[in-house]
């Protein structure tokens, strides 16, 4: 693999973790003022439907833009609505939500432009063009220049507007949840409400302001995916982006600066995924790294009891079958043959070490104290 | 609590419920340019007046029970098992196993082996989470969403390699042999001698093993001591503990009943329907569970009666695809509207009922 081609995986690294980061911060205010939100990803897909419908129908981005956020923080408001003011369940509400928008978007996409649930592919105006820094070299004569030269070319110039915002979200974040009295007090209404009310501040109030800012961040991220990173809306184009925020959420422990960290390596594992559609591993090192596991898991369960014996013992046991027929089925050969690796191995790499994470194998991660609990207050 | 009498509870919050949901769906209707009443008549004409709509409506009925099923038993001990569909998917892969490589002599037994491969598949999927639940604290409701995109990389991975026959395009296992094909509701009305009933329709006997779960359910959670003990944890889990109930061996008891419950979904897809284990052969039902829990209340028979409505939206949901301009993504709709209004809002519906009630109750 020479440099350019590294550069353009980090490139489309950069692009692909864009909608992941901001919609992992817009959950870390909603799930830092203790309001679960599993409903992201209805989110990002009501955004990213009115803004590709109204930057089609008006020609211009920007009321896309704000025609998402609107669409994604009226869903913020239900979610309000239902997890705040009325106590009900969030994490229900969070799924009804992410149904709710799912058939939303293509019964209105379906009435309004009649292509079974996509909208019409838009011009440029009504897209997030990229922003070509001055002195940036064209694609074309990209393998001509110099390594510096193809960083700042391509790695750093040539995104769309979006991904810049997005990349300043995160100092931002940092700033106004850890600098602000305002950020004080909605870390505190996740941890400890009672205290925050006793105070004489709003725990109603300081919630909403969080869902909404939740809001704005998804309605932004559903824009870039149908405007910038795509031309048009389709159905179910989110396609577990919110789940996979939601993943980095919880492997980043609710903090921004490791969020920007979690999103960019899971936007890296989508990146590897476009571009090498084979993966090769001498079939030896395969083996090698499943016995690792298979060998680390038995012994953390030597001293532990029967049932952490039986689940993670059985999970030891299935590593070093695959092991155990990987070798096998490259005895013939020898065992430094190539192996595959399979694609879909690399598309659940996100998703299997936030289970490992969440499973504190890893680091602890310690969700914020009152999540997921309504606040009632004492009468 | 008790401003309102059990029945009120148990039937008035659903149906106002539901009555609110169908009213949405009325004005979204509408404001996309079509009948609310005229699609209602479709609805009805296509699913409840020709046996073959009866048949489509009872096949998905069928998957809505056992998923149902599966999410109510995981609520009365307080989780929320939102992992139905890679549970379901994981299901799918025992049936397949369990069809394509047991030379069966007869369905009947087919259908049995196929049970419990589904059924411990299942639980294989569900009890993972459990235990992180359990053991590591880990929250359910995310990892079982995590199972779920895994199930669907795994489901893939066999699809696309080990199990797909040489040759092939799809990604499908091989047709299943025909000794294990389960017999539908068409081949069960031409023993009993009545032609040209639910022609071609999916419905087969696994309909009747999902009645069975109903049952084997009810008597499980109000009639065995593990039953209460799972209600009692459910409840209240200091108190379950403190009675000497241990939440781990309840927690991991649960979860894998569940699992097993969404796992056997899978004997009615791809043992009964396709007779081959294809992908997204749970079309979501795993998700529609959640709506069935919680407009059947997490009782079996309010599941049984939740499972009919929304077999007869899906089916009805077919035919309005069909003749309007109303895609099927409408049901999804209302499918969100019932969980938002039985699970999210049911302050809102249940506070004016109250206030009726205490102003009968004393005028």
């Amino acid at each position: 693999m020479d440099f350019l081609t590294l550069i353009q995986v980090l490139d489309s690294t950069l692009r692909l973790a864009t909608p992941l980061l901001l919609v992992c911060l817009a959950g870390l205010f909603s799930e830092r003022a203790g309001i679960f939100d599993i409903g992201l990803e209805g989110k990002i897909l009501a955004a990213a439907f009115l803004s590709a419908s109204l930057a089609f129908v008006t020609g211009s981005v920007w009321i896309g833009l704000l025609a998402g956020i609107g669409a994604s923080v009226a869903m913020s408001a239900i979610h309000g609505l239902a997890s705040i003011t009325l106590r009900g369940d969030q994490i229900i509400s969070g799924v009804a939500i992410n149904f709710l928008a799912a058939g939303l978007t293509v019964v209105v996409s379906q009435a309004w432009f009649g292509q079974g649930g996509r909208t019409p592919p838009l011009k440029s105006g009504g897209r997030f063009e990229p922003i070509n820094f001055p002195g940036a070299v064209p694609s074309k004569e990209m393998a001509d220049a110099g390594p510096i030269m193809q960083i700042y070319s391509e790695l750093l110039s040539g995104h769309s507007l979006l991904v810049y915002v997005a990349l300043l979200t995160v100092p931002l974040s940092w700033f106004i949840l850890y600098k602000t009295r305002f950020g004080l007090r909605l870390r505190a209404v996740g941890e400890n409400p009672a205290a925050v009310d006793t105070a004489g501040i709003s725990v109603v109030g300081m919630r909403y302001a969080a869902v909404i800012i939740c809001g704005v961040l998804c309605g932004i991220a559903g824009a870039y995916i149908s405007t910038a990173l795509q031309a048009n809306f389709t159905k179910d184009m989110s396609a577990g982006r919110g789940f996979i925020a939601l993943a980095a959420l919880i492997f980043a422990k609710w903090r921004p600066w490791y969020a920007l960290g979690a999103c960019l390596l899971f936007g890296f594992f989508f990146a590897v995924d476009n571009r090498f559609q084979n993966i090769l591993l001498p079939a030896w090192s395969l083996s090698a790294a499943l016995s690792i596991m298979t060998v680390g898991l038995v012994g953390y369960v030597w001293r532990k009891d029967l049932l952490d014996k039986f689940v993670l013992g059985g999970l030891a046991f299935g590593l070093a079958l695959i092991a155990f027929m990987i070798v096998a089925s490259v005895w013939d050969v020898g065992t430094s043959t190539q192996i595959k690796i399979p694609v879909v191995f690399i598309q659940s790499l996100p998703y299997i070490l936030t289970v490992v994470v969440l499973a504190g194998f890893v680091g602890k991660a310690i969700p914020p104290r009152s999540g997921g609990v309504p606040y009632v207050k004492e009468k | 609590m008790d401003v309102m009498p059990k029945w009120a509870d148990v039937v008035l919050v659903p149906i106002v419920s539901l009555v609110l949901a169908a009213f949405l769906s009325a004005l979204l209707i509408l404001a996309i340019g079509e009948s609310p009443s005229e699609a209602l008549k479709l609805m009805v004409e296509g699913t409840l007046m020709r046996s073959a709509g009866w048949g489509y409506m009872l096949y998905y009925t069928t998957n809505f029970i056992f998923t149902g099923l599966a999410v109510s038993v995981a609520f009365h001990a307080a989780l929320f098992n939102i992992g139905g569909e890679g549970q379901a998917m994981i299901g799918g892969l025992g049936v397949a196993l369990v069809c394509l490589f047991i030379p069966w002599p007869h369905w009947s037994l087919a259908i049995i082996g196929a049970s419990f491969g589904a059924a411990i598949f299942g639980m294989i999927w569900a009890g993972l989470p459990a235990y992180l639940q359990a053991k590591r604290g880990s929250h359910i409701v995310i990892t079982t969403i995590m199972f779920n995109f895994i199930a669907a990389g795994v489901l893939n991975f066999f699809l696309v390699g080990a199990l797909k026959p040489k040759g092939s395009m799809d990604p499908a296992t091989a047709n299943f042999p025909t000794s294990t094909h389960l017999p539908t509701f068409e081949d069960m009305a031409q023993i009993l001698g009545i032609e040209k009933m639910f022609r071609s329709a999916p419905a087969n006997v696994s309909f009747f093993i999902a009645l069975l779960a109903c049952v084997a359910v009810w008597y499980l959670i109000w009639r065995t001591p593990l039953g209460y003990e799972i209600r009692a944890l459910g409840k209240s889990g200091p108190a379950a503990r403190y009675a000497g109930v241990g939440s781990v061996k309840i927690i991991m008891i649960a979860m894998m009943i569940s699992g097993a419950l969404c796992g056997m979904m899978a004997i009615n897809t791809t043992q009964g329907e396709s007779e081959r284990l294809i992908l997204n052969f749970t079309e979501g039902a795993g998700f529609i569970g959640i709506a069935v829990a919680l407009m059947g209340r997490s009782h079996p028979l309010g599941v049984l009666l939740a499972a009919l409505l929304f077999g007869f939206l899906y089916q009805g949901g077919a035919e309005l695809a069909l003749w309007t301009k109303i895609p099927r993504e409408m049901i999804i709709v209302i499918q969100a509207l019932v969980i938002l209004f039985t699970g999210a809002l049911t302050l809102m519906v249940r506070a004016p009922l109250e206030r009726l009630f205490l102003a009968v109750w004393k005028g």
